[in-house]
């Protein structure tokens, strides 16, 4: 039942890994915890715990998903298992 | 889990009841907080609660310090209050907003007496009280006398997927059971403002939350000189994952549960439409909030943290949880509550739930909390605005 990345919502764009970190090219369960299924994806970058990793390719001006609402903007391309925050994404308020 | 449906606590005159037995010792203003702190340190067990305010405030601002100096005063986690301020006056309207509570209560000013005869005056009285109050005991008290608090702070993603919802677990949990609930932190529901307001409980109660919740916007966006990158989420959040306001007010608004609030509190406003629950606007910083919740009679909060906040407040205590391994394994000396095993699924949200109500109740009973042990008594006044 251990899982690396946990998907809140199965409309989300990202998931958050749980575990201390992930390395390039693991691959990861991931645990989507709306519906309890299960999915893998392979990582392109060291994560660390807490931190998010895209699920899907995403560009500039995408909206991310998370708890199946929006969260922010896409602010640079990013590939589906590189590592998603602060580099790339950006609010929508303020 | 069967829940029990009562803890031990200290009945005051009013009919609530405490999960603490203080007596504090409360300046006015600034420049009392010498005076009260030498009565705190002349009297064995009781504490003073110095702060930086209380001078020449005006208007909405006077108002919300007299609120919370009679709402701290008046918690009923407080046995009995001396009050010390620097003009007869404000001291007095403060004495008597704590007497309505019937709780022993004394005031003393300074002028045309100093430092030194005060303290001496406020000492015997002081001495007087905790001696009283030390006769306390502990009785037993239904659960819906838990006035329940909670805010959560250096979160991280973790607060939003575990230690969060298992706070919104406990409401779902002892909300039938009468208990009253609080949650605040208006800046930090921004980007989930419209899913929050849709959980009031009336329309009445829904509209009240998108006035509060903008009007604490405009002043940001009126204040702001860049995105708030520095401050919203802060440092401590992005180290830990969160990567925008939206993300961390989402991951926030899990701290309810499925329950739906009954009204809208101003800052340290006491809740009058009795048991259920409530948000009150606060400021998202951690002291100010459990100040005003604290102010408005709340007896205990929980604090679910991610990266690892230590705050504590002089006169409610709080629980702090976590599910963030490391937190766990590096600050364990501030955690009351472990939940990581939630992210290794070696625990589920209900039993996790079952285990913060466990640690409620053992604190509500008594036992000191990890920022109590640690001699975190942080309290701070919200000001609104400059002094006249």
């Amino acid at each position: 039942m251990a899982t690396d990345i946990i998907i809140h919502d199965k409309k989300d764009n990202v998931g958050v890994v749980v575990i201390e970190k992930i390395t390039p090219n693991q691959d990861c369960k991931c645990w989507i915890m709306e519906d309890d299924s299960s999915t893998d994806i392979q990582s392109m970058d060291e994560i660390p715990l807490g931190h998010k990793i895209a699920m899907t390719d995403l560009k500039a001006g995408d909206t991310i998903l998370k708890y199946g609402h929006d969260i922010g903007k896409v602010v640079k391309s990013i590939k589906k298992g590189e590592h998603v925050h602060v580099h790339n994404v950006k609010t929508k308020k303020w | 889990m069967e829940i029990p449906k009562s803890f031990l606590g200290y009945k005051r005159e009013n009919g609530r009841a405490g999960t603490r037995n203080h007596v504090i010792i409360l300046p006015v203003d600034d420049i009392s907080n010498a005076c009260a702190e030498a009565v705190a340190n002349n009297i064995k067990g009781t504490i003073a609660l110095p702060h930086s305010y209380g001078r020449l405030q005006f208007g909405a601002d006077l108002e919300l310090h007299f609120r919370t100096m009679i709402g701290t005063g008046s918690n009923p986690n407080v046995a009995a209050v001396i009050v010390i301020g620097i003009e007869p006056k404000w001291t007095k309207r403060i004495v008597d907003g704590i007497a309505k509570t019937g709780k022993p209560v004394e005031g003393f000013h300074i002028e045309r007496t100093g430092d030194i005869g005060t303290v001496m005056k406020a000492s015997k009285k002081a001495q007087e009280f905790v001696m009283w109050a030390s006769e306390k005991q502990r009785e037993e008290c239904p659960i819906s006398d838990l006035w329940i608090s909670v805010k959560c702070g250096e979160s991280d993603t973790t607060s939003g997927l575990a230690s969060n919802p298992t706070v919104g677990n406990l409401m779902d949990k002892l909300e039938p059971l009468g208990v009253h609930l609080c949650f605040g932190e208006t800046s930090e529901l921004t980007g989930a403002e419209k899913v929050c307001a849709t959980r009031g409980a009336t329309k009445e109660a829904s509209d009240k939350f998108m006035k509060t919740w903008s009007a604490y916007n405009d002043f940001i966006l009126k204040e702001a000189t860049d995105d708030l990158s520095e401050s919203q989420p802060t440092a401590g959040n992005i180290a830990g994952g969160l990567t925008t306001i939206e993300e961390k007010a989402f991951g926030n608004f899990q701290k309810i549960g499925d329950c739906k609030f009954i009204d809208v509190l101003e800052p340290a406003e006491e809740p009058k439409k009795g048991k259920g629950l409530y948000f009150m606007d606060t400021s998202s910083a951690a002291a100010e909030c459990v100040t005003l919740q604290a102010a408005a009679g709340f007896n205990i909060h929980l604090f679910p943290t991610g990266q690892g906040n230590i705050v504590g407040n002089p006169i409610e205590p709080v629980v702090k949880l976590t599910a963030n391994p490391l937190t766990v394994k590096s600050m364990g000396e501030h955690i009351d509550c472990d939940v990581s095993k939630i992210l290794s699924r070696e625990m589920n949200l209900s039993e996790a739930g079952d285990k913060l109500i466990e640690t409620t109740l053992r604190v509500a009973n008594g036992r000191l909390t990890c920022a109590e042990a640690l001699g975190h008594k942080e309290f701070v006044m919200t000001k609104l605005y400059r002094s006249a």
